[in-house]
């Protein structure tokens, strides 16, 4: 080994410890933002070792594809609103996988230039890498066009659907073998690759919009492990150490997501709901039990609140409400009562998307608390706020097994004292199930978007 | 011991790092945690910089290029709105 290759070994060791730091500085949002710089400088030293590499015989190339690159990145960065944050991870999910996927086929076409020797690890992977890749790329494009709602808006079911992506599947798998049996025949990569790409797209378009969650966490874990799979055929190991963190996060996240659900991943992906047997149809269940209510009332409530808590769904981040939200809780603080925030980890689109929301509009993060510490609390609540959430919060998941949500872990509001529920109508959320809260005797409903209804709150209890 | 098993052995060594420290990662953050872990897997970025510079065929440098830009955009926008967000997360002023 010459010296460059020792340098380069030893700088891809530095910046394989320095993605482990920085990852493990992100379990604290004291430390999360050293952490992250942290992985940035991995990545840079990465990058600058790469560059000293003999192999290269020119800069311009990979100076304008940086150039570009980050130019693209950083308006991307910049730019995209906080309620577009699971667009923008869905997008860049699926330019990791794309590059996955393009080097893995400049690598295999370049043997076959070089008339070099095919290891069996570096075809196997290639084959991965172009599976995982473009499932990768073309399934965060549709997650992408799905939540910027520009297109398959509603999930998109047809019949042999499922047949159709196991045909898929094993097509592209058997390509893969024909990788390995004939790697100089680079046109069953770009077979391989073109195959994969229908399968991504059928994949994502059957999935609906409160499953979100659990398919952009997926394609987290595919972005992952195609960088691996494309390590395996480098044969370098920053790739394969990064590849497999990333791959770590995205298979923990996605197993969150769907027990938050109590959903399977099967039926996430197959876009199967639930038993769907006979369950109360919504005029039976609302029928004259609907107390609607105005902003003026519900600032009466508060005179005599000491705690209050605020259930935030995907209609605040729809409403772009979280910033009333804040003025919400200010106002409440001001009169001397106790607020904080109950979160389900599946509302909003992304693992976590309201916390994000919310802190964007400065309420503290230590005011945000998960399920199993905000539920008991509920009984010592005067006041449950709901905006834009139902699901989460439908009490028949504790009480109908035979309900498509039965099982699933919810907010308990209904055991606080008072329920203000803030919504546009009575419209069933993603389980198309209606929702008993909203008819409980504890519950009043003050219809109205999000954003309005809130400001109209916070002018109602400053004049109160 | 042959260069696969060395490879699988890293990875499999690196998936048990990942699953201790993601494992620990609160709820609040995992948003950030996904478009900062992302903007780590955007490394293929090493593999681009090798294809696009080589410059062995038109093709190969093409695709590295592409490649490039790609794993540029992850890395770049990846990091950067992962510290937009991150810089926002603030504990109550007392």
């Amino acid at each position: 080994m010459g010296v460059r290759e020792t340098i380069i070994g030893f700088s891809y060791l530095v910046a394989s410890v320095l993605f482990i730091v920085g990852l493990s500085g992100l379990t604290h949002p004291r430390t999360a933002v050293r952490g992250n710089l942290i992985g940035a400088l991995g990545m840079l030293i990465a990058v600058a070792a790469t560059l000293i590499d003999l192999r290269i015989v020119s800069f311009d190339v990979i100076i304008a594809g940086v150039v570009v690159g980050a130019g693209i990145g950083a308006i991307l960065a910049l730019r995209v609103p906080m309620t577009a944050m699971p667009q923008m991870v869905a997008l860049l999910n699926g330019f990791g996988g794309g590059a996955s996927v393009l080097v893995a086929g400049a690598s295999l076409v370049e043997t076959s230039v070089l008339a070099g020797t095919y290891g069996t690890q570096a075809t196997v992977a290639t084959a991965a890498s172009g599976i995982i890749g473009a499932v990768t790329f073309w399934g965060s494009f549709v997650a992408f066009l799905k939540l910027q709602e520009l297109m398959f808006k509603k999930p998109v079911h047809f019949a042999g659907l499922q047949v159709l992506n196991a045909v898929l599947f094993a097509a592209s798998v058997g390509l893969g073998v024909m990788i390995v049996l004939h790697p100089e025949e680079t046109m069953y990569y770009w077979a391989l690759v073109g195959v994969a790409s229908v399968l991504g797209v059928f994949l994502i378009i059957p999935i609906g919009g409160a499953d979100m969650p659990v398919v952009i966490a997926l394609l987290n874990a595919y972005s992952g492990l195609a960088a691996a799979a494309t390590g395996f055929v480098l044969g370098n190991n920053v790739l394969i150490i990064a590849g497999s963190l990333v791959g770590a996060s995205g298979v923990i996240l996605t197993q969150v997501m769907c027990k938050a659900m109590n959903r399977s991943l099967t039926n996430v992906l197959f876009g199967i709901m639930g038993p769907t047997a006979e369950t109360a149809g919504a005029d039976e269940v609302y029928a004259g039990k609907i107390k609607a209510t105005t902003a003026e009332e519900v600032a009466m409530l508060f005179d005599s609140a000491r705690r209050v808590v605020i259930v935030p769904g995907y209609g605040m981040a729809v409403a772009q409400a979280q910033h009333a939200v804040r003025d919400l809780m200010n106002a409440l603080e001001k009169k001397g009562i106790e607020v904080e925030f109950g979160i389900h980890p599946v509302a909003g689109r992304m693992p976590g998307h309201m916390n994000v929301l919310l802190a964007e509009a400065n309420v503290p993060y230590d005011k945000l608390k998960e399920l199993d510490l905000i539920n008991p609390t509920f009984e010592q609540t005067d006041v449950a706020i709901v905006i834009g959430a139902n699901d989460v919060t439908n009490p028949l998941a504790r009480t109908d097994p035979k309900s498509p949500i039965a099982g699933m872990p919810i907010l308990d509001v209904d055991k606080a004292r008072t329920v203000v529920v803030i919504k546009r109508s009575l419209s069933p959320g993603f389980a198309g199930v209606p929702n008993p809260l909203f008819a409980a005797d504890n519950t009043l409903m003050y219809f109205g978007d999000g954003k309005d209804a809130v400001i109209a709150l916070v002018n109602a209890i400053k004049e109160s | 011991m042959d260069t696969f098993l060395i490879a699988l052995t890293i990875f499999v060594l690196a998936i048990f790092v990942g699953f201790e420290i993601i494992t620990k990662i609160p709820p609040t953050l995992h948003t950030p945690l996904m478009s900062g872990s992302n903007a780590i897997s955007g490394i293929t970025l090493i593999g681009a910089i090798i294809s696009s510079g080589a410059q062995h065929t038109m093709l190969t440098t093409i695709l590295g290029f592409v490649a490039v830009v790609f794993a540029t955009i992850n890395v770049v926008g990846g990091f950067m709105v992962t510290d937009r967000m991150l810089s926002m997360f603030k504990k109550k002023v007392r």
